[in-house]
């Protein structure tokens, strides 16, 4: 009779738990769909792409014919964006991320600021390129040129730059800004002789995760009415004369890696295909780049730094 | 290592100058470094403070655009025809004003997107973080970053290329572009999104909770389903929607795959336009300022941005009304 009962029970749970080995194996199966994507995808691009893969390629205009047609004025671009992006985004998302951690009262104001940091998170990134087309190119003046595609960006990743700065700046301990007051040194001094060179790693890492998302987007710039066939360069930053250094390039036309890749995926000749994947595997592999770099420096801050 | 200076520094507010002041005179400039600290300090602070409202003025800016731009618009069409036309053709001679087909093909892409996204994120989330060895967990992380972190671009040409000529094979009357392609592929990109956020809602689950369902008797999967998913619910919905809202505003894997002409349908095997691969198929045209088609863009981004508000308010009420406090 007990033995029995002991029998029905043991079954019973062997029952369940073989519930557990088959979610472990749909677990796995799913992580697998997600991981087959990325290969897949990396494959397809790289055979496609393959044939356009020498040197030509990188020092090619665009051109009516696939063969020769390249990516310099698009990787170009891409360079000149982003660096514009970066000079707007880090100095405005690192002084908010400052203001917001050291400074901010609790009061409404701040609560404002900072839900509204996360909504902007969420904005779909073609609205930021109907933002800067009504404001930046018609309000402001600027055109379709190269400084409007880079505040552009640069607004779409504020939100990334400041959140990450601010884990950073949150992860100092308050051992260290005492130490600082103890020996006489004001708000400002505390932050900018020890907050932020303890958070620099973090704030590097946010950077670059950042920028590695404005490097393949595309819907924004488009917006802006970028231009897809470029076949002449910016103006160039440095000249020959006095002053040597020139920002005429702000202003010009441009286009960039992802728009290069969309104009000819959309084409209808087969052999743009293969210009398209190789720009994609080039595109690819700079954000790839990136996000390893930012995935390493997070791994080695973590490990190195105990407080 | 120093750090660049986000402002420029106040002018008078040289520490050397100030320091050297004091040693050459000593009752007065005492007095006045202290005055000139306190005004630099005032100077730093108002600008960090500038810097982060900035972000308030982008959303307000963003909001302003949007209305102003589209009001041209609405004087010319009106808010009813906008809504109950079941055709969309401001660019044609004889012009239609409806939003719906693009509405459609915008919920039908982001329908199928969230069918993948959605039990597939979970799914992942649940298992690494009640089922994973800690090293398996370690490994996966930064590969569905990579994931996420793939251009847009770059999807859509997998669509098209890879995607669709494979469900071609399983649905030999698929059309080369089509939404149910467009939709797989957004609803993989966006799966790292849904994972990664309710992951870390049911890592926050408290390790007691897990443990009271265990002293019941409860098996790890009882527990996963029963327990921590409900106790983790809130943060779960954050993550569906953050997914709703990618898949929603998501445009150049439909602008490549699903092709740009609007199409009233709720089939996902036909060709779509949505709000976003609208946008993108007017901008990649002329766009005098002020014309028929600038006009629309706006008007179709303000459409897009209230669906996206809707979500967004919809995933608050819900999560404020099943909130667990621990």
């Amino acid at each position: 009779m007990a033995d029995r009962q002991v029998e029905q029970i043991r079954d019973l749970i062997s029952r369940h738990k073989r519930w557990d080995s088959i979610f472990a194996v749909i677990g796995l199966l799913s992580m697998l769909v997600g991981i087959l994507t990325l290969l897949a995808l990396f494959i397809q691009l790289f055979i496609d792409g393959m044939p356009r893969f020498h040197a030509d390629f990188f020092t090619s205009f665009p051109s009516r014919r696939a063969e020769h047609a390249g990516i310099l004025s698009a990787w170009v671009g891409t360079v000149l964006v982003m660096l514009v992006t970066a000079f707007a985004a880090v100095p405005l998302g690192v002084a908010s991320a400052v203001y917001l951690e050291e400074y901010a009262r609790k009061n409404w104001l701040t609560a404002i600021i900072e839900i509204n940091v996360t909504n902007l998170a969420g904005v779909p990134s073609i609205v930021y390129g109907l933002l800067a087309l009504g404001l930046f190119v018609y309000t402001f003046r600027l055109g379709q040129s190269i400084l409007s595609a880079g505040l552009t960006l640069a607004l779409l990743i504020l939100p990334v730059v400041i959140v990450a700065t601010r884990e950073a700046i949150r992860a100092v301990p308050g051992s260290i800004r005492e130490a600082a007051y103890a020996l006489g040194a004001t708000k400002w001094q505390t932050v900018r002789d020890h907050v932020l060179p303890y958070s620099t790693g973090g704030i590097l890492t946010g950077v670059i995760i950042g920028l590695s998302r404005a490097i393949g987007e595309t819907a924004p710039i488009i917006t802006i009415g970028a231009l897809t066939f470029i076949a002449f360069l910016p103006h160039s930053p440095f000249t020959p004369e006095f002053p040597f250094v020139s920002f005429q390039w702000l202003l010009d036309p441009f286009t960039v890696m992802p728009i290069q890749m969309f104009n000819w995926t959309s084409r209808p000749e087969e052999a743009f295909q293969h210009n398209a994947a190789a720009a994609g595997v080039i595109l690819l592999l700079m954000t790839l780049a990136m996000n390893g770099i930012a995935i390493y420096l997070r791994s080695r801050i973590r490990s190195r730094l105990k407080w | 290592m120093p750090f660049t200076q986000p402002e420029p520094r106040f002018a008078g507010g040289n520490d050397d100058l100030a320091r050297s002041t004091v040693s050459m005179n000593n009752d007065q400039p005492v007095l006045s470094r202290k005055a000139v600290q306190r005004l630099r300090e005032r100077v730093i602070e108002t600008a960090l403070f500038l810097a982060a409202l900035s972000s308030v003025l982008t959303t307000f800016a963003i909001a302003g655009v949007l209305i102003y731009e589209s009001i041209p618009f609405f004087q010319h069409v009106s808010l009813k025809e906008f809504l109950t036309d079941t055709q969309w053709t401001p660019l044609f001679d004889n012009a239609h004003y409806g939003i719906m087909p693009l509405v459609a093909g915008t919920l039908v892409t982001t329908g199928v997107a969230l069918l993948v996204a959605i039990p597939l994120g979970t799914i992942i989330a649940v298992y690494l973080s009640e089922f994973a060895p800690h090293k398996v967990r370690e490994m996966v992380k930064p590969f569905l970053e990579l994931l996420g972190a793939v251009p847009t671009v770059v999807f859509g040409y997998f669509a098209l290329i890879f995607v669709t000529p494979l469900l071609q094979k399983i649905l030999p009357n698929l059309p080369g572009f089509n939404m149910l392609s467009a939709g797989v592929v957004m609803g993989v990109m966006i799966v790292p999104y849904v994972s990664s956020v309710s992951e870390d809602a049911m890592h926050a689950v408290p390790m007691f909770i897990r443990e009271g369902s265990y002293a019941m008797g409860a098996t790890r999967f009882q527990t996963s389903v029963r327990v921590v998913v409900p106790s983790a619910f809130s943060g779960i919905a954050a993550a569906y929607i953050l997914g709703i809202s990618r898949a929603v505003g998501e445009t150049m894997v439909v602008a490549i795959a699903a092709g740009m002409q609007p199409n009233f349908t709720l089939n996902p095997l036909e060709p779509a336009a949505t709000i976003t691969s609208y946008i993108v198929q007017v901008s990649l045209g002329d766009l005098p300022h002020g014309s028929v088609g600038y006009q629309t863009i706006f008007a179709a981004g303000l459409t897009l941005m209230l669906i996206t508000l809707g979500f967004n308010i919809g995933g608050y009420i819900l999560k404020k009304r099943v909130r667990e406090v621990y």
